[in-house]
């Protein structure tokens, strides 16, 4: 199991408190180098606000978050960089940084963790390129000195910009949206906007990509072709995935490890086959009732 | 924390702290019939901000016309009509006037703010400040430009202290002030808490479109809020041409904003931190007036906004907002 | 809100209703002016208030109101609507000349109603189904070359500006020309342009921009009557200064979002205000900074003596040449500020601040480290209005707390708005229609026929700017030109649609 030997992103002790309600329960979970982790669990479980404390727009209210950009987070580095008060060091194990330590653009920045969101958030009154250009922010405002060198027309900043479009041509050649690439993001049909938030946060360069339900709202031959793309992301970008799904058969198809949550506690952990024939997960999805419906659900698509 | 801001600067400190107590409790005196000035135009921020998220920044203004009306209708009724009982004279213009101002309101709800609805986010916010400027100037040319002075009335003091320092007195206008406020805040409260009225704005603030899928009228209770603000609103206006003994078309802005500022400090969507907010409001600025100096009481209002607005956000009542991802 | 009905109503179906709408309309009307306008109360001698009468103005607001309400309810297209209000006030100008005024020429009068009620049947005759169809929203093609070069033709038009109208109208004829459309309308165009990058670019609503303005303005009036700095040394020193001041401003307040931005800036900008009226040591307060020393050609000042700016270029003295130089200053700096932001606009910062006014979750979420992103807008902008300040103290020659108050804020920002935020020649165009029509409402002497010989127009400039931002918000809340240029393409340059383009957070 990856998540046991190869883990890139540990979640532990996670707590996230709103007022009263109590979003997130002492979470503890892993997730593998190479991998795609789903995490499930009926609506209101928690998972995306598991996606905003890992990705630093929750500050959790207790709980530790410890991501490798290289390497592994050995149990033994992650506590020695606790003690030190710092954000992130080179351990012998890896690079390793505690994201609930660190400001939300800096997780993306720095650590490679990049997002989408459940209500998608494209930027819809830019061009589908223009959107991919913003997503290498970073890099190009160094290649234009800051904007001080750029603005006076010196240094590479005309070269790395073409760069930047050819990587976004890259993108959009895969996610079959480049005769669109002038049109404003947000006059795209709803599947294409998924699979361009995709593409987004791919031109970032991430080691972990993060997805909230992607297959909402895609008919069968889009999700089908969704199943697709993030395979080829793990197999040939060398991303790992973190993805919150509701659709059980992309779910049991694609992914390598499977947590489930329920009122933002952990109720099972394991491979596909494992947890679909988890009786606490068939319980949590439809209640006790009726057991048989609920197999038919979690178990659909096998 | 902002009391230790303003008081730290002990240094500047004027003479009269000699005087002691009796000169605080007469400062405290004026700051709260200031502050229930302040406290009752500072619920309209409020409740309209409550019900559709909007700081309507014409509502100082509103005010303001609200006093040039009262003024007016006082005018009419002692020198046209005769009525000689002050009193008499006082209720029917407090009643007539929150009529006026309210037609006022309703009028620039419907054409200035109803036709936003659903338009770009920052449309109504402009259309405010239009609105506001077109008041102003509105009342400047068809009432003049100058101040409008009133002869001084409820004018009597009593001594509350006497032989000490400094002898503490209550005007009959802060019996007044303070009364009219208790009363009206009472009744208004009455409505917002027990009527079928009060309910349906709730519902409107909790979440527009389902009060609407439930059968609320949101446009009229929308309405009904604006009329309710330009009502209390005009209650502040009839008292402050009392206190003050003259309005002028310009005198919309300052109170207009200290109103906001009550409003946040209370925590905005707050009807009784916006009583509590005016209240401060009305107590710092009379205190720094008295303590430390009148030229800068206006920037020590606009330091309290910026302070409260960065620092504590939700002020002293309101819920903490955690931003939705 | 009642359902649209299937087929639209004829006139006469409407006219019940229409006719319960006007009365109604008149009763608010005449709840609206029966103290505030009914009653006038000016102090005699005494300082005691006399009340006056004024029933002719209440009955004109109630009749217009009606007419009006009429017109709005039985007319369908704002096109019609538009043509028969134009005659509404057509026809209660002739009237109103006739029965105010007491003018008894029965052309004028007969001439004005006759053209009026003209207009209100064209209303009804050009009058047709409203367009119900929603407008798709779309990317349009945008005609490059058109655009640019409409704007080469602008700004070669604006060169030769001074020089036409010196030819046209002679020295002491086109200093009006020059000096209070030319040079005050390039001030605001800047102006607009370094707000634009904060509002129109970045989304940030900036109530305070004027603050930045007064900085520049008395940085360059200080330094220079303090310490003898030249003009030129000056302007970069206070758009540094502006530009300080704006990071200071916008460090604590960038987290704030929507309104409270607005409300946070403006009473900033309050308290520049309020700190140059009472700081008497530093700023003479009220009063202001007198003789200020004017501008020179790099060094040559512009006077008759010998060593003046005409004598050395064999010129026969004239104040005009230093009018002419300054208009030729504020262009520059207009055009430099114009050049900045375009060139802005297609580096990552540009991109960074339209990301930020589209979704500023997202940016984040892509590495961006908006603090620094909305700090930089709010600096660039401010930079500019510190320029645009020191200009302003070199031409007067003077500055005091008064030029830089909210009102002037509100100016600007109804300037960018009007124009089509992040559009710089929509906020052109809209400097130009705002700051050169309240001009010439000076120029608007035929309405003392009716008003009387006192009436002056310019009294009711503010007035008319509040009644017109309220129904541009109405009518054209995304202004002139709503569209946006995309920075990059990849095969054709295709303008956004306004409803997909973001508004910002604050
Ligand atoms: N910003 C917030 N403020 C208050 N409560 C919140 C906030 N964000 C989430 N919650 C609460 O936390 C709980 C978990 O919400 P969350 O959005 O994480 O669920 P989810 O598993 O993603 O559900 P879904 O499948 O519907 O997307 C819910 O009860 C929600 O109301
Ligand atoms: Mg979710």
């Amino acid at each position: 199991m990856r998540w046991e030997s190869q883990p890139l992103l540990h979640v532990e002790h996670l707590t996230m408190r709103f007022g009263g309600i109590l979003a997130i329960d002492d979470l503890s979970f892993a997730a593998g180098r190479g991998d795609i982790t789903a995490l499930i669990g009926p609506n209101g479980a928690g998972k995306t606000t598991v996606f905003n404390c890992i990705t630093g727009f929750y500050k959790p209210t207790e709980g530790r978050i410890a991501f490798a950009r290289k390497g592994l987070a050995s149990s033994a580095d992650v506590a020695a960089l606790t003690t030190t008060g710092k954000r992130h060091a080179h351990m012998p194990s890896g690079d390793i940084y505690l994201l609930e330590r660190m400001p939300d653009f800096e997780i993306s920045a720095k650590a490679g963790v990049a997002r989408t969101f459940q209500n998608i958030r494209l930027f819809q009154g830019m061009t589908v390129l223009e959107n991919l250009i913003v997503a290498q922010h970073n890099p190009l405002m160094q290649a234009s000195g800051w904007t001080v060198l750029g603005l006076l027309g010196i240094g590479p900043y005309n070269k790395r910009e073409r760069e930047a479009v050819d990587k976004a041509k890259f993108w959009l050649d895969k996610i079959n949206l480049l005769d669109r690439a002038d049109d404003a993001a947000g006059e795209l049909p709803y599947g294409d906007q998924r699979r361009l938030e995709i593409a987004r946060a791919m031109c970032t360069d991430p080691v972990l990509l993060c997805l909230d339900e992607p297959a909402a709202g895609l008919n069968p031959r889009e999700s089908a072709d969704l199943n697709q793309l993030l395979r080829n992301l793990r197999d040939e970008h060398n991303t790992s995935v973190l993805l919150i799904e509701h659709d059980m058969s992309v779910v049991m198809q694609i992914s390598d490890h499977v947590v489930v949550l329920d009122y933002g506690t952990k109720i099972a952990d394991g491979t596909p086959e494992a947890i679909r024939n988890d009786p606490k997960v068939i319980a949590a999805y439809l209640g006790v009732a009726d057991e048989e419906e609920a197999q038919a659900i979690v178990g659909g698509g096998a | 924390m902002i009391f230790d801001a303003l008081f730290g600067a002990r240094f500047l400190f004027k003479q009269e702290r000699a005087l002691g107590m009796e000169f605080f409790a007469q400062q405290m005196i004026n700051g709260i019939t200031l502050g229930s000035i302040y406290g009752l135009i500072a619920i309209g921020y409020t409740m309209v901000f409550g019900i559709i998220g909007m700081v309507n920044f014409a509502h100082g203004d509103v005010f303001m016309v609200s006093a040039f009306i009262a003024l007016l209708l006082f005018l009419a009724l002692t020198s046209v009509i005769g009525i000689t009982w002050l009193v008499l004279a006082f209720i029917i213009v407090l009643l007539l006037a929150m009529f006026f101002t309210s037609v006022w309101s309703w009028t620039i709800e419907r054409l200035a703010y109803r036709p936003l609805r659903g338009s770009f986010r920052l449309a109504p916010m402009i259309s405010a400040i239009g609105m506001s400027i077109f008041l102003a100037n509105f009342v400047q040319a068809v009432q003049g430009p100058r101040n409008k002075p009133i002869p001084p009335m409820f004018n009597e003091t009593i001594a509350v202290t006497s032989g000490g320092a400094f002898d503490v007195t209550l005007a009959w206008k802060q019996i007044v002030i303070i009364a009219v406020t208790i009363i009206l805040l009472t009744v208004f409260w009455y409505i917002v808490q027990k009527t079928p009225l009060g309910r349906a704005q709730r519902a409107c603030e909790q979440d527009r479109k389902m009060a609407a899928l439930l059968g609320i009228d949101v446009n009229r209770t929308i309405s009904i809020t604006f009329i309710m603000g330009a009502a209390l609103a005009a209650v502040a206006g009839t008292l402050y041409l009392i206190q003050f003994g003259n309005v002028n078309f310009a005198d919309g802005f300052i109170p207009g904003v200290k109103a906001f500022t009550a409003a946040v400090l209370g925590g905005i969507g707050s009807i009784p931190g916006a009583v509590i907010g005016g209240l401060l409001i009305g107590m710092i600025e009379v205190l720094w007036s008295a303590y430390v100096s009148s030229d800068y009481k206006n920037v020590a209002a606009f330091a309290i906004l910026i302070v409260v607005l960065i620092f504590m956000p939700q002020g002293l009542l309101g819920k903490p907002e955690i931003e939705k991802v | 809100m009642t359902a649209a009905p299937p087929r639209p109503q004829t006139l006469g179906e409407k006219l019940p209703q229409a006719l319960r709408e006007t009365i109604i309309a008149a009763l608010i009307a005449a709840g609206l002016a029966f103290p505030i306008i009914a009653l006038g109360a000016e102090p005699d001698i005494n300082n005691q208030l006399a009340l006056q009468t004024r029933w002719s103005w209440v009955f004109t607001t109630i009749l217009l109101a009606a007419g009006a309400r009429f017109l709005a309810f039985t007319l369908e297209t704002m096109r019609s609507r538009f043509v028969a209000a134009a005659g509404l006030l057509c026809a209660a100008f002739g009237l109103g000349t006739w029965y105010f005024a007491g003018v008894a020429d029965p052309l004028l009068i007969g001439g004005t109603i006759v053209a009026g009620a003209a207009a209100i049947a064209l209303g009804y005759f050009i009058d047709g189904d409203a367009d119900v169809a929603p407008k798709k929203r779309t990317t349009v093609s945008a005609q490059d070359d058109t655009s640019t070069a409409l704007a080469f033709i602008g700004i070669g038009v604006l060169v030769a500006f001074p020089l036409v109208m010196l030819f046209a109208f002679g020295e002491a004829g086109s200093l009006k020309w020059i000096n209070n459309y030319g040079v005050q309308i390039l001030i605001f165009v800047m102006l607009g342009w370094g707000l634009n990058i904060v509002i129109g670019l970045a989304g940030l609503l900036d109530l305070g921009y004027v603050a930045f303005y007064a900085v520049g303005a008395y940085t360059y009036a200080l330094l220079a009557t303090h310490f003898q700095l030249s003009f030129w040394i000056c302007l970069p020193l206070a758009g540094i200064m502006a530009a300080f001041w704006g990071v200071l401003l916008g460090f604590p307040v960038l987290r704030l979002r929507g309104d409270y931005l607005a409300i946070v800036t403006l009473a900033f900008g309050e308290i520049i205000h309020l700190v140059l009226l009472n700081w008497v040591e530093l700023t003479n307060g009220e009063a202001g900074i007198l003789s200020i020393p004017r501008i020179t050609f790099f060094g040559i000042p512009f006077t008759a003596e010998e060593n003046g700016f005409a004598a050395t270029f064999w010129l026969e003295f004239s104040p005009i040449h230093r009018t002419i130089f300054l208009f030729y200053l504020i262009l520059a700096l207009a055009l430099v500020t114009n050049f900045a932001t375009l060139r802005l606009r297609r580096l990552p910062i540009g991109r960074a601040w339209e990301a930020l006014r589209e979704d500023e979750i997202a940016c984040r979420s892509l590495g961006i480290n908006t603090t620094n992103t909305k700090l930089t807008a709010f600096a660039l902008g401010a930079m500019f209005g510190g320029f645009a300040g020191s200009f302003f103290a070199v031409r007067q020659g003077f500055v005091n707390p008064n030029s830089f108050t909210f009102m002037e804020s509100v100016w600007i920002l109804a300037i960018v708005v009007l124009g089509g935020m992040g559009s710089q020649i929509g906020v052109a165009l809209a400097a130009i229609v705002m700051v050169g029509g309240t001009e010439l409402l000076r120029e608007l002497d035929f309405l003392k026929q009716l008003f009387g010989p006192e009436f002056n127009p310019v009294q009711y400039r503010m007035l008319i700017f509040g009644l017109a931002m309220v129904l541009m918000m109405i009518w054209r809340p995304r202004g002139f030109i709503a569209t946006r240029t995309p920075s990059i393409f990849l095969k054709k340059r295709k303008a956004v649609a306004a409803d997909l383009v973001g508004e910002g957070h604050g």
